[in-house]
Formats: C-alpha cells, structure tokens, sequence
C-alpha cells in the first residue's frame, strides 16, 4: 500500500491514537520522505491533524491524549520515555490553521526562539533571512518593532512560518495553514514553500485539492468509517503515494471520489 | 385584514415607570458614593452632626459659616482639618489627652502592611494560578484546589482573625530566632512579645491570596490556547513559554488583581485590628505593635468625642482616597495594558 | 508482521544514532524547569493549607463549643461561666443580614437591569458603573461610619442611635456593588436573539425585561445574591458603630427589635475573641463555627445554582 521511500526522515510504525476512550485513528504506516512536500488531505474529523500533531509531540498537551505503536525520527522512536520533547519540538517545527504570532514586535517574534535555543549569532541577520526566506521581509522591514498583531492575516501567516523557520527546524509541520487566508495571500505562502522545500521537510494539511496538487510532491489521503461500538468515526489511512499517482491514478474508489469532489 | 392595535395607555406608562425606576435604583449607587465621600469629609471639616447642614437646623452651620472665623460663634465647630491641616499626615502622636492628633503612623502600618503582604502574596497567587492552569495535575484535581482556594476568600475577616490570636505564640516562635539573629536590622529590632505589625500582614497574605489567584487564574485562563502552542512549537520549555508568553499576554489581569488585592489590604479591618495590637507609637520594628488606620477607627471610634471624632474622619479621609486612587489606577491599568488578541 | 517489517527497515534505513533527542537532565534549562515546577506547587500547597489549617481548627474548637443551649441562651455576663449561649447574636444576624438584603438586593437587581438593558453603553451608565467600582473598592469599615454619621449620630430613625436597621443600611452599601455586578454580568450573557423576539412580537419592555430576560438571566444573579449575602452575614467592621452590639435579648417592644442595639455573630466574635475570659473566648469559637459552616453551605448552594444554569 505504501510506496516505498528511500530516505524516510519520519516514519509512523502502526500508529494509533485515542482521545479517551475514543479512537480518532488507527494502525497508520507511514514513510516522510526527506526535502519533499507531503501533503494530508481527507475529509474533516479523520485524524489528520491528530496524527501531524504527533510528529512533533504536541499532542502531549492533551489530557486525554494517547498513543499506540512508533513514530520514528531519523529511526529515533520520538515516544520513547527518554525522549526530551522540547527537543523535539525545537527539531520540527509547527505552524498552525490561525495564525498565532506572539504579542510582541515583529522581530522579537522570530528572535523569541533563537534566543532560547542559545543562539549566538547576529540576531539581526537571522531576524531578516527568516523573514526573506518566508517571504514577508519587504512587508515587514519598515515595522520590526511594531507588534506582530498589526499585520494582515497572510501576514502574519508568513511571519509565523519565519518563526518556526528562525529555529533551523528539520521539519515543518503545517496544519492547513490556508485556510484563514484569502487567496492572494494563499499563493503567497504556497510560493513560500517551494522555496523552503531545498532546506526543510514539509508536512502540510490541506482542504484545497488544487493546493496539493501545486506544492506536495507526496500525498496522504485519509478517510474515515464508523467504528463498530463507538460513537464516532474512527480515521485511517486510506491511500499514500505520489501526488500525481493520487490525483490520475488512486488505487481506491473513496480516493477517486475525493480528489474528484464526488465526495459527500 | 389586519389592523394596527395600539398597545393600551397603561402598558405604555407601565414601561416607562418601569424604565424610570430602575434609572433611579442605579442612580443609588452614585449618591451612596458620593454621600460616603461627603459625609466623611464632612465629619472631618466639621465637629456635630450632618443634620446641621439643613438649613432649618437649629445648629445650621450656615449661621455659623456667615461668621466664619469667629471663635466664639463658631470656631468650636470646626473639626480636624481645619485643625490639623496638612501637618496631620507628618505627626507621628495621638494624644487624646492633649487633644494632638496625627495620623503618621497608622498611616505607616496602613502601607508597610500591605506593602509586605502584597509582596509575599503576589508571587504566592500567580504561583498558585500558574499551577492551576497548567497540566500538573488532572484537570478534575485542579478545579477542587481552585474552590478550595475560592473558599478561603469566604472565610470572614474576624474569624482569621480569632484564629490568628489563637496561633499568636506559635508564629512569636518563629518571629523570636528572626530577632535573635538578624535584630540589627531595623525591621527586626525589638522582641517578638505580643500582637504586632508582622502578625498582621502574614493575615493580610491569607485574605490577599485567594483574590489575586482568581483573578491571575482567569486572566491565564483566557490567553489563547494557540499561543502556548505557538510558544511549544518553537521549542520552548514550559516555563520559558510561562514567563516569556503566557503571563506577558495575561499581564493586564494579573497587575489589575494585585491592585485589586492592595485596595483590600489597605482598608481590611477586623483580622488586623484583633492582631496588630493597636499601638500609636511609630516603630520601625515589624514586632513591635502597631495600627492601620482602619484598626485605628475600630479600635478608637466607639470611647472617642469631639475633636478625636472628627480627627477619626479625617484619618478615613485619608484611607478613602488612598484607597480611591488604587481602585482607580486598577482600572486604567487593565484597560490599558488589555491584550489585543482574538 | 508488518509492523516488524517496516521497524527493521527503518533501523536498517537508519543506523540508530546517538542522537541528542533525549532528555538531558542536568541542562540548565531542564534543571530551571524542574525547580519551577516544585516552586509552584510548593506555592499552591501554601496558598490550600491556611484555608484547611484554619477551617479545621474552627470546626475543632467550635464544634466542641457548640451544645443546644448555645442557641437558646443569652452568653454569661464576664467572668461567670452560665449561661452558655449566643441565642441573641443568631437571631441578631439574621435580622441584620436579612434587613440588608431587603434593602439590597431591589436596589442592586434595578440598578443592574438599569445598566445591562435600558442603558448599557452611554457615558451615564458608565459613570454609574464607574461608582459600582468605586464602592465596591470602599473599606467596609468606611460603610460603618458613613451610616453611623448619616444615621446613628443624627438619629434620624424615630430618634433611635444605635440600631439593628443601621447595622442592616451599613451591610446594604456593602452589598450593593456586588449585586448590581452581577446582575449586569448576568443579563448581559443572555442571548441577544431573546430580547429581539420579545420586541419583535410587539411586547413592551417592561414585559420584555421581566417576563423573558430577567427569568432567563435568574441562577447567575441569585448565586450573585446568595455569595453577597453570606459574605455580609460574616461581616463585622460595618456593625461595630451601627448596629453596636448587646447582651440581652432584642427589645422587641423597640420597632419590633430593630430600632435597638443588637448583637450579631460577628461583632460577638470580635468583642469576646479578645476578651480574658475562657467562657466568652469559647462563645467566639461557637459563632466562628457557626458562621464557617453557613458561609461553606452557600458557597456550594451557590455552586450548584451555578451548575444549575450551565445544564
Ligand atoms: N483534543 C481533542 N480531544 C478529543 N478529541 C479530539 C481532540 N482533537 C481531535 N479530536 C477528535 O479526533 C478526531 C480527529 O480529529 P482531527 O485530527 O482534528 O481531524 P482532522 O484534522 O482530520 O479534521 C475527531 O473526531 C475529533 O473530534
Ligand atoms: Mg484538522
């Protein structure tokens, strides 16, 4: 069912969450491939955001929160117990469906997590390259100190992904990071992830077909089914492979509905 | 067909009678204040009654103030203010024989009591509120902590303060090693014997703490959720994200409580009065006994007459407008630190 | 078997590394973290243990205190150790308390109807809720001698000085803030969707207000009512020079009682606490309990008024 990756910067061996007693997804296998775009889509309530927040250890947040089987980083099983998850998280990065800069000026915005890291170069430089590089610097470079609330929507968005780009992350974890956007500013960070896709891993949630099909080079397709002696829908993986095999070619008649718009 | 029914005349001035009266029940609120204000300035301006201020009165005082300076008319009716002026705040003695009276020093232990409670309550409540609104514990645990931490705001003053004579000894152990071996300095500087100033702020912090961990509970409580994450996806520690995100954004509550609570330090009565032991005699000793001036007014209001009377309002006067200004600058401060953010 | 499957092929796709993922313990960053945590609930520990420490020793020396005499004698004159009771300072409450509250809670409901729904934004209501702050920010000693000048000294009330209705006038002031804040809080969570209907199909406001919003804005203003009512019924400073204090029985031949001085629970506390005699110190005890379980029983009446809305 899965293709085979040949070098898997995250891999979920089997991976299978509850909130409560409430499974949201289950037994998912899943190979990241390194520098690509990959891409979740499915519809809503089948565990994509569930299982992204996995990568990065945020779902430990939730109270109810459980999880069986592996997730692997570079082979490092990111569950096990000796496992640092601030480490983790400094590693892969997130960026979420509203964007969140903290209430400070835009440029502490992106030192914040530098400095914590110990960062000890010329924080001005890293300031502006994490701002090129999400491309916001020429909207933002007259107001550094103003608060990062003052920016548009997209703005902001963008400022959030230099944030998480600030700390050098292995991983981007992107949880439909457009779907607050209007659609100029969509392209604008859609352009924003082809050009960090040299240096980063991305994983993107989305809604938007046509989105994946533009910036995921792999796509995840998941789907959900009632669960036999539970109240709600339990999630799986449907179907995983290349973009273009998802979209011309799925093996699987739910996949073809979906990326059609036959879907209910 | 339809045809449009006026309503009958009564509903009509059923509503607006309706309408009328609840404008005159919220009008009480204002002209309690101001009569509250009025009054004690009155009384502290004035020796006698407020009645004398009508005019039909047989002791108007408007008879009086058209011969305004006239000792023998008038002048025995002028209180504390006119008396004392100014110097009141600056004299340290309260001389009921004398009839010389200066608020200085419970003025002192009006400030340096709650300036000391606020100062081991402040870290105490946002301490507390942080760890109810982080995941230490269940979340079911939590919220018993929080009503049992509620609860002690019910507790009634003079109960706390009936406990606190009881357990006076006890906290005198504890006092006696602190003069012992630090009595150069000169909080420490006399003997831990009976009631005193240091006694009464360790029960201000009781009745300080629940106040301020609601509040800074509530105000943690409403920083966006989104934000802690923000702050955990970039990799910080928890207590990174606590200091550096989460209290900067809740920051307006937590100064706005802090306030709150000094304004209840300020005029809090009966669990001071019980344990300060009421002394006039200013002393830079935390042992020593002590006065805030609402202990002065329980302890002194009911034996005192005349100008002692007058010299009282005068001293509330001085804790009503304290406590006005801190009540005030409460306000501004957490409409003007208020967060943006939704 | 699957699952074994891809687990080897991931070790073997990836050489397990000593990777700086773990958890270091001894990074300072990580040793900071620790010693906040057991700061914090070193903090919340000492912010719980004053309220069990003190309402234990309560319901230890009260409890112990309390006999059936308690509530139908008159306390000992000083030094002699009969009777035992405090009958006089329960009922003295409950008609001090219960005279604030008929004062109170009409004017506090009006006066919050008047901010949340007649004239919620303009600069007068403003101000009125400016003066709500304000006086809820009074020294409740302040309340007493405010009444005791404006009432007592004056003996406006049918030439009577110290009184029960003064000491009732003094806790009002006191309560009133409360209850005006939380009727304004509680009828502003009322649906908007509710006053639109009722204007909609032609009703008056008046009918508007009381029929349909009020009812529905009902539990958050009485769990409002019932928390300011337990707080004034332990409240001492405002009574000391109002309603004063006093050993007998109400002088019910004086307004039916409360034209005269009256004792209550927590003036008693006061006036015996500091007293020499052991009698007296153990009635102070008996009223602290007495008060404690009353202020206890509202709080979670309260609480469940509150659930009651919420479902
Ligand atoms: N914090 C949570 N607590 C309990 N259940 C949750 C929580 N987050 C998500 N769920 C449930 O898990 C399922 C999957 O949710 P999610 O991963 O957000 O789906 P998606 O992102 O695909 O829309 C849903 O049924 C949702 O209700
Ligand atoms: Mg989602």
């Amino acid at each position: 069912m899965t293709p085979s990756i040949a070098d898997a910067i995250i891999s979920c061996d089997n991976v299978t969450v509850n909130y409560g007693a409430f499974a949201a997804v289950r037994n998912v296998f899943l190979d990241i491939p390194r520098h690509k775009v990959t891409a979740f889509i499915g519809p809503s309530g089948c565990g994509k955001s569930t299982v992204l927040r996995c990568f990065n250890r945020m779902n430990d947040l939730i109270e109810s929160f459980s999880m069986k089987g592996k997730v692997l980083f570079n082979g490092k099983d990111l569950y096990d117990p000796r496992v640092d998850p601030v480490e983790v998280r400094r590693r892969i990065g997130m960026v979420f469906q509203k964007p969140n800069p903290f209430p400070k000026t835009i440029y502490e915005n992106i030192a914040f997590g530098a400095r914590i890291h110990g960062f000890r170069g010329d924080m001005d430089e890293l300031v502006e390259t994490s701002l090129r590089r999400a491309a916001v610097w020429d909207e933002c470079k007259d107001k550094l100190q103003e608060s990062g609330l003052s920016l548009s929507g997209g703005q902001q968005q963008r400022l959030c992904i230099a944030r998480a780009i600030a700390v050098e992350p292995e991983v981007i974890l992107m949880d439909e990071p457009c779907s607050a956007l209007d659609p100029i500013s969509t392209l604008k960070v859609e352009e924003t992830l082809h050009a960090l896709k040299k240096n980063f891993t991305i994983v993107i949630v989305t809604h938007n077909m046509q989105q994946a099909v533009r910036v995921s080079d792999m796509t995840a397709f998941y789907n959900a089914v009632d669960a036999e002696g539970s109240d709600g829908m339990m999630g799986y993986l449907a179907e995983y492979n290349e973009t273009k095999e998802i979209f011309n070619n799925p093996k699987s008649e739910d996949t073809k509905e979906y990326v059609t718009g036959r879907f209910g | 067909m339809f045809t449009h029914k006026k309503p009958p005349w009564t509903e009509k001035l059923v509503d607006r009678a309706f309408i009328h009266m609840t404008s005159v029940l919220a009008s009480v609120v204002s002209l309690t204040v101001l009569g509250i204000f009025f009054t004690v300035g009155f009384q502290a301006v004035f020796q006698g009654d407020v009645s004398s201020l009508l005019p039909w009165h047989q002791d108007s005082i408007w008879q009086g103030i058209a011969a305004w300076n006239d000792e023998e008319t008038f002048g025995v009716r002028w209180g504390a203010v006119p008396h004392f002026g100014l110097g009141f705040l600056a004299n340290s003695s309260w001389n009921p024989v004398r009839n010389d009276y200066g608020a200085l020093t419970p003025i002192y232990g009006t400030l340096m009591t709650s300036a000391l409670a606020l100062l081991l309550a402040v870290p105490l409540g946002v301490g507390t509120a942080v760890f109810l609104t982080e995941d230490f514990l269940p979340q079911k645990l939590r919220a018993v902590i929080g009503f049992i931490v509620e609860l002690l705001a019910a507790i009634p003053s003079v109960v706390l303060g009936l406990w606190a004579v009881a357990m006076l000894n006890r906290f005198l152990a504890v006092f006696t090693p602190l003069y012992a071996h630090l009595g150069w300095l000169p909080f420490f500087s006399t003997e831990p014997g009976g009631p005193n100033l240091a006694m009464a702020s360790l029960i201000l912090v009781v009745m300080l703490l629940p106040i301020i961990t609601a509040v800074s509970r509530d105000s943690l409580n409403q920083v966006p959720m989104e934000l802690r994450q923000g702050a955990y996806a970039v990799g910080a520690t928890r207590w990174t994200s606590i200091f550096q995100v989460l209290i900067p954004a809740a920051i307006s509550g937590i100064v706005g409580g802090a306030m709150l609570a000094l304004g209840r330090a300020l005029g809090e009565t009966m669990a001071v009065t019980m344990i300060i032991g009421n002394s006039t005699n200013l002393s830079t000793s935390w042992f020593s006994p002590s006065s805030t001036i609402a202990s002065l007014l329980a302890n002194q209001f009911g034996e005192a007459d005349d100008i002692q009377v007058s010299a009282l309002y005068y001293a509330a006067l001085v804790l009503m407008i304290l406590t006005f200004l801190v009540n005030v600058c409460a306000q501004v401060i957490v409409k003007r630190l208020a967060l943006k953010y939704d | 078997m699957t699952s074994n499957m891809t687990n080897a092929m991931a070790s073997i796709r990836h050489p397990p590394t000593a990777s700086g993922l773990n958890y270091n313990p001894c990074a300072p960053r990580n040793l900071w973290n620790r010693a906040m945590n057991l700061l914090v609930a070193l903090f919340a520990l000492m912010a719980v243990l004053p309220l069990v420490v003190v309402i234990g020793y309560v319901l230890y020396k009260g409890g112990g205190a309390i006999t059936p005499a308690v509530f139908t004698e008159l306390p000992p004159a000083p030094g002699l150790s009969e009777p035992m009771g405090m009958g006089n300072a329960i009922i003295g409450t409950a008609m001090v308390t219960g005279g604030a509250a008929l004062v109170a809670v009409p004017v506090g409901v009006g006066g919050g109807i008047y901010l949340a729904e007649v004239a919620r934004k303009g600069s007068f209501a403003q101000s009125i809720r400016f003066g709500v702050n304000v006086l809820a920010g009074v020294p409740s000693i302040i309340c007493g001698l405010f009444i005791y000048a404006l009432v007592v000294n004056t003996r406006v009330l049918w030439g009577e000085s110290f009184s029960a209705m003064a000491g009732s006038l003094a806790l009002a002031v006191l309560m009133l803030p409360t209850i005006v804040k939380t009727t304004d809080e509680g009828l502003k969570l009322v649906p908007q969707e509710l006053r639109m209907g009722s204007l909609g199909i032609g009703a008056s406001r008046f009918v508007t207000i009381t029929r349909v919003v009020a009812p529905a804005a009902v539990s958050p203003i009485a769990t409002g009512v019932v928390l300011a009512i337990a707080r004034a019924a332990g409240e001492t400073a405002p009574l000391i020079f109002t309603a004063l204090f006093s050993p007998f029985w109400p002088d019910w031949s004086s307004g039916g009682g409360l034209l005269a001085p009256t004792a209550t629970m927590s003036v008693q506390i006061y006036n015996f606490g500091i007293m020499p005699f052991e009698p007296q110190v153990q009635l102070a005890w008996a009223a602290s309990f007495i008060l404690v379980v009353m202020i206890l029983a509202a709080n979670l009446l309260a609480r469940w008024l509150a659930r009651f809305s919420a479902s």
